[in-house]
Parts: structure tokens; sequence; C-alpha cells
């Protein structure tokens, strides 16, 4: 099969669906001939029209409003904010307006918007500009949540996020963007709420999301040397969370660890600890379940800094070990 | 238009003009040396260089005295210069260095310096402005005297903080200067088409405060009409709105095509309307500079900012355990 980058497969799959259906569009800054901040857009004003991919002015408000407003009239719109950082000024929209307008009219309208939006850290653009912020919506009820780790997935996953009816938050991470993978040409779907093992194994579950994914993978390679097998599970989306996927993996290697970028401290790995706590793997764990987030710190500009506030392989590897035998530092 | 400049010319004396030619050369090179060392590697992230525009910063911060403040924005190395920040040490912050303006942990977008009144550059667009409105309460509450200029682009007066802003400092006639460096894009968006008036000063009518467009190249033009509102909200009279028609002769950040601009505009502002050429004219033409002063200025220029470069360069990164500091105060 051809590979193509995760950006790419993003393209695509907003491309088909543009195509595939006039409810479809997408509005954002600099998307247009700029194609975005990080090339997503490139070639998608000349290919599908202005009509169809807006370039707004910089007003993350009232572009998330627009972005209500048409979806509860009929239409589908993707939204693109620039970066994830920037949720927080389109958060009045997302919170107070997309997540909860149907509850409130007692199931009355749908609101199928989906927010694309680059998130995490690596690239050394500091405090502003890094963050990980998908437990703050995660945490709100009436708003799904989206994290694709490779190609394939973020294609198929952005499908179902467009199908769905409900707004979709749909956190890219801008490290993976470059990543090439698989990626079939035509249009297909990954339900929400559908964890994927990326990789097997009998001694310890990594949960990981998101770039994490691919750091886990790394230090199942090398733990594999020390003789620790080591399974990978990708939830892919946060809400809805596949918990039984998870729990039947921690049941198989009665080992866990919960590894992600954003903050760890209040945040989705808690809920998947304790999620496993409560569930029926209780019984077969044998060491708690250990969790592996960011540290407490605004991203710092300093690379190395930057690094050292993230989970890296190396990191993940101790994770690991410590759940299997204590580790003396 | 002439004799109001001989008065201007006589008004603030040769010492400060020559002050003012040196701080818009400064600039400049500083921003030259950044784009060099980006390209050399050694700079990571982004930066967004504000060459081209460097008579507003020099032109409005001349009006200011050391207890008056400013806000900046992502574009900020230039305000940052004109209000007496430290060169090597905004140098070693771009680098991420441990001597750097911000411990290495800003970076470019976020430099800020409390003891000179630049209460800090930003990477949120518009960010700045409603800070600056509640620094001017502090001065109005506690009979400080100081005003406070909130520098921003064209781009940022679309968004909601900045109607928030002049509404809130108008009815509370807060001493404010809002300056606006409409540089007619903002990352690609062109003003022309993301607002519908010929003048963003034309805002100001909403608020009841004054609106002032100034030819945002010509620096003597912007010191006076910034020293005006300076002198209004001093009196107490509240803010005003200055609208500065200028130009980034460099694309938004390092990863620009400019594929939204022609080459021919560009060439027309770099080539007529260079704000320090046109100065250095004037200063020669008034015979308030000579050749060979100007020269010794220049050489004076390039040696402080080889000198930046140097210490930046020779300057330690950051020690990783200073990752968790300075999260609180
Ligand atoms: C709230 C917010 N939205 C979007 C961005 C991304 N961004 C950074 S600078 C910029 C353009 C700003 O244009 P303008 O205000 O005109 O300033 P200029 O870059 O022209 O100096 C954009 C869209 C941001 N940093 N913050």
């Amino acid at each position: 099969m051809r590979k193509i980058t995760y950006a790419e497969a993003i393209r695509e799959a907003m491309t088909q669906e543009i195509k595939a259906n006039e409810d479809v569009y997408i509005l954002g800054e600099d998307i247009g001939i700029y194609g975005g901040a990080f090339g997503l857009t490139n070639g998608m004003e000349e290919e599908l029209g202005r009509e169809n991919v807006m370039s707004t002015p910089i007003s993350e408000s009232a572009i998330s409003g627009v972005a209500v407003g048409s979806a509860l009239t009929g239409m589908r719109p993707i939204l693109e904010l620039q970066f994830s950082d920037f949720i927080t000024i389109a958060m009045d929209n997302i919170v107070n307006q997309a997540a909860k307008l149907r509850y409130m009219n007692g199931g009355k309208g749908s609101i199928p918007i989906v927010v694309r939006t680059p998130g995490g850290s690596g690239a050394g653009f500091a405090a502003q500009h890094s963050q990980s912020l998908e437990a703050w919506t995660a945490h709100i009820p009436g708003l799904k949540v989206v994290q694709p780790s490779t190609p394939y997935d973020a294609k198929g996953l952005f499908k179902a996020a467009l199908d769905d009816n409900n707004p979709v938050i749909f956190y890219e991470h801008k490290l993976l963007y470059g990543l090439k993978g698989e990626v079939p040409e035509e249009t297909y779907s990954i339900p929400l709420g559908k964890a994927d093992v990326k990789r097997e194994g009998t001694d310890v579950t990594v949960v990981a999301t998101s770039i994490m994914v691919h750091r886990a993978l790394q230090a199942a390679e090398e733990l594999e040397k020390q003789g620790i097998s080591v399974e990978v599970i990708d939830p892919r989306t946060l809400v809805p969370l596949d918990i039984d996927t998870i729990v039947e993996s921690v049941k198989k290697t009665s080992r866990a660890v919960v590894v992600y970028e954003a903050v760890q401290r209040g945040g989705y790995g808690a809920e998947i600890a304790s999620l496993i706590n409560e569930s029926e793997a209780f019984d077969y764990l044998d060491a708690p379940v250990v969790r592996l987030g960011g540290k407490a710190v605004p991203m710092p500009y300093n690379m190395n800094l930057e690094k050292q506030a993230v989970p890296q392989v190396e990191d993940i590897i101790i994770a690991v070990k410590s759940t299997i035998a204590p580790v003396t530092i | 238009m002439e004799t109001s400049y001989a008065n201007v010319i006589t008004d603030i004396g040769k010492e400060k003009l020559q002050d003012m030619l040196y701080q818009l050369m400064l600039i400049r090179t500083f921003e030259e040396a950044v784009e060099r060392l980006f390209m050399q590697g050694k700079i990571h992230g982004t930066m967004h260089l504000c060459i081209g525009q460097e008579p507003t910063a020099v032109g409005a911060i001349t009006t200011l005295t050391n207890e008056d403040k400013i806000t900046s924005t992502h574009r900020g190395h230039g305000h940052c210069i004109a209000k007496g920040t430290d060169v090597p040490k905004m140098m070693a912050e771009l680098l991420g260095k441990a001597t750097g303006h911000c411990k290495g942990k800003g970076g470019s977008m976020h430099i800020a310096d409390l003891d000179k009144g630049n209460l800090g550059a930003n990477g949120i667009v518009a960010g700045g402005l409603p800070i600056a409105c509640g620094a001017a309460l502090t001065s109005v509450k506690k009979n400080l005297g100081y005003v406070v200029v909130s520098f921003f682009g064209d781009g940022a007066t679309n968004e909601g903080s900045f109607h928030e802003a002049l509404n809130i400092a108008s009815i509370w006639k807060l001493p404010v200067i809002f300056f606006c460096e409409n540089n007619h894009y903002g990352m690609s968006g062109n003003i022309k088409q993301m607002t519908n008036i010929e003048n963003l000063a034309d805002r100001a009518v909403a608020y009841g405060i004054p609106g002032e467009v100034v030819d945002g190249t010509d620096v003597l033009k912007v010191y006076e009409v910034t020293k005006k509102a300076v002198e209004r909200a001093k009196r107490g009279e509240g803010p005003t709105l200055i609208e500065a028609k200028t130009y980034r002769w460099r694309g938004h950040s390092k990863s620009d095509a400019r594929k939204y601009r022609t080459r021919e505009e560009e060439q027309d502002w770099i080539q007529n309307k260079d704000g320090i050429k046109k100065f250095k004219e004037k200063l020669l033409n008034a015979h308030v500079l000579t050749e060979a002063e100007i020269e010794e200025l220049e050489a004076q220029v390039k040696k402080e900012v080889e000198e930046a470069v140097a210490f930046a360069e020779n300057s330690p990164e950051p020690s990783l355990d200073t990752l968790e500091e300075d999260v609180f105060a």
C-alpha cells in the first residue's frame, strides 16, 4: 500500500469528505493560500474553492461560535484552530455552547463539528504554543475527544469524527505531521471508542496516547531485548474510551503503565488508572498502576528542558521496570 | 508638513534624535543577526522579525519615561530593545541559554522586562491589550502617573480582546495608548480582506475615543502622534487608538513562502519606504548629524550586536534541575 504522512492523511480525509458532502466545509485562520501553519490545508482552497475552505480573521471566539451556529442549523463544519493552545479562546463556545446545547434542548438539535487542532511539545515553541490540553475537553460531558497516533488512524478517525453528530475535538500532534505510514486511498472509518493494540506482549500493558504510542513502542523494543514483553495499547479516543480492551490486556499482563504527554496532575492518566483499579482487572494486578505524564510546568523554550518536561523513551523503560521490580535510583 | 518637521527636530534635540537613529539601527542589525542564527540552526522554534517596522517601536517608545510601561507581541524584539532591555541577554534568550533574559524558558515570543516597564511579549494574538488596561488601572488606583502603550498587529484588531479592552479603557478613562502596527497582514490574511473598513483607527469611533492614522515608516511622525496620546492619557482623558501603517519585510515567521503577497509590493516598501534610510536622510539634510557621525553610530551598533551574539553563543545551557523552578512565586 502507498505510504503518506499523517498530515497528508488528514488533508485527504478532509478533501474527500468536503467533495462527498456539500454540508461539510472547513474554516480557520490562514487555511487558504498559506495552507495553514503546518501546511495541513495546502492546495485545498484551489481544489475546493473559497466557499468550502474559508479563511477567517484571527477571531477564535467568533469562528468557534460560527461553527456551532452553522452545525445547529444543518452544516457539518470542520474548524481548524491553529494551535491547540488557542482553544482557550474558543472555549466558551466549545464548553458552554457546543457541548451542552442538545442536552439543554431536551435532545433537540445536534452539533456535528470537528475541531481539529495541533497540540504537543517538541518543536521549541515554548509555553503558549506547546500544550497538551486534551484532559480539559475530555472532562466536559458532551464532547468527544480523539488523539490519532498514526496516518492510518488519523484518516479513519477523522471520517468517524465527521460522521458523528456531536462535537468532536480532534487533537493532532505537531511532531507527528511528517510521520509516514500506509493509508488506503478510499475512505474508511475507524469507530470512535475502539482502542488499538499496537503491539502484543505478556508482561506489562502500556496504555499510551498520541506521540507516546511511538515512544512506548520504542521502549517496548528495548525492553524485549532485556526479556520484558510489553503490550502497547493506543486508546485512540479518550471519549468514548475503550476500557474493555485495556482491562483485557491488564488481566493478561497483570501490570499497567499509562503514558501521556499532558501534565500528569489532574490528567487523563488518573482516569485510566482508576478505571483499571475499579475493574475486574484489579484482582489480577501484581503492582500498582503507574502513571507517567508530563511535569507540572509550563513548557520551557530551551529544548533540553522541554524534553525533560515530558516522558521520553528512557522514562517509559524505567516506569515499566518499576512495575516489575522496584527501581533503586 | 516640513515646517512642523523642523519644529519637531528642534524640540527633540540632537542627543535624542541620535539615540533614535541608534535604536533603529540596533533593532535592524539585531534582527538580521537573529535571522542568520536561525538559518544556522542556532535558534530553534520559530521567530517573528520586525525588520521594516523599526520606526513604530522607536517612535512610540521614545515618548515614554522609564516608569511608563508597554505590552508587546510575538513580533516584539524591537519593542524590547527600544524599551531598554539588555541586548546580550535578549540574544541569549533566543538561543535558550541560562544567561538569557528569561533563563532560557521564554524564548523569542515571551521576553518580558518588568524592571524596564516591558510587561511582556505575547504568544497570544491580542493577549496584551487587556493586560495593558490592568496595568493602567494600577497607575490610576495608586496614583502613579504612568501610561501604558500596548502594541499589537492589524490582525489582532479582529480578536474579541481588542474590542473588550478598548471599551473598558474608554469607560474607565484608563491611561492606555492602543498602538496598532498595521503591517497589512496577519500571517496570510490581508487586512483589507479581513475587515471592511479603510482605516483600523476608525474603530475608535465605536468606543468614543480618538483614533489617529500615522505613517509608520516615519519615526518622527510616530513620535509626534504618540506624544500627543501620552499627554492626553497623563491628563486623565483616557485612551487613544493609533494606527501606524507599516510593513514587515520578511515573512510572518520562518516557514512562510509569502504566497499571499507579490514581490513587487515588497520591493516597493523596501526600496521606497525604508524608515531608517528616510530618517538618516532627514537628519543629514537638517544638519543634525554628519555622514561621519552616522557611520560611527553604525559601527557601534554592529559591535554591540556582535558582542551580544558572542555572549549568547558562549553562554551555558540551563541546568536541567531548573525545569521545575519558577512555576510558583
Ligand atoms: C489567539 C491567537 N490566534 C492565532 C495565533 C497565531 N498567530 C500568531 S501571529 C498571527 C498573525 C498576527 O497578525 P497581526 O496581529 O497582524 O500581527 P503581525 O504578525 O502582522 O505583527 C497569528 C494568526 C496566535 N498566536 N494567537
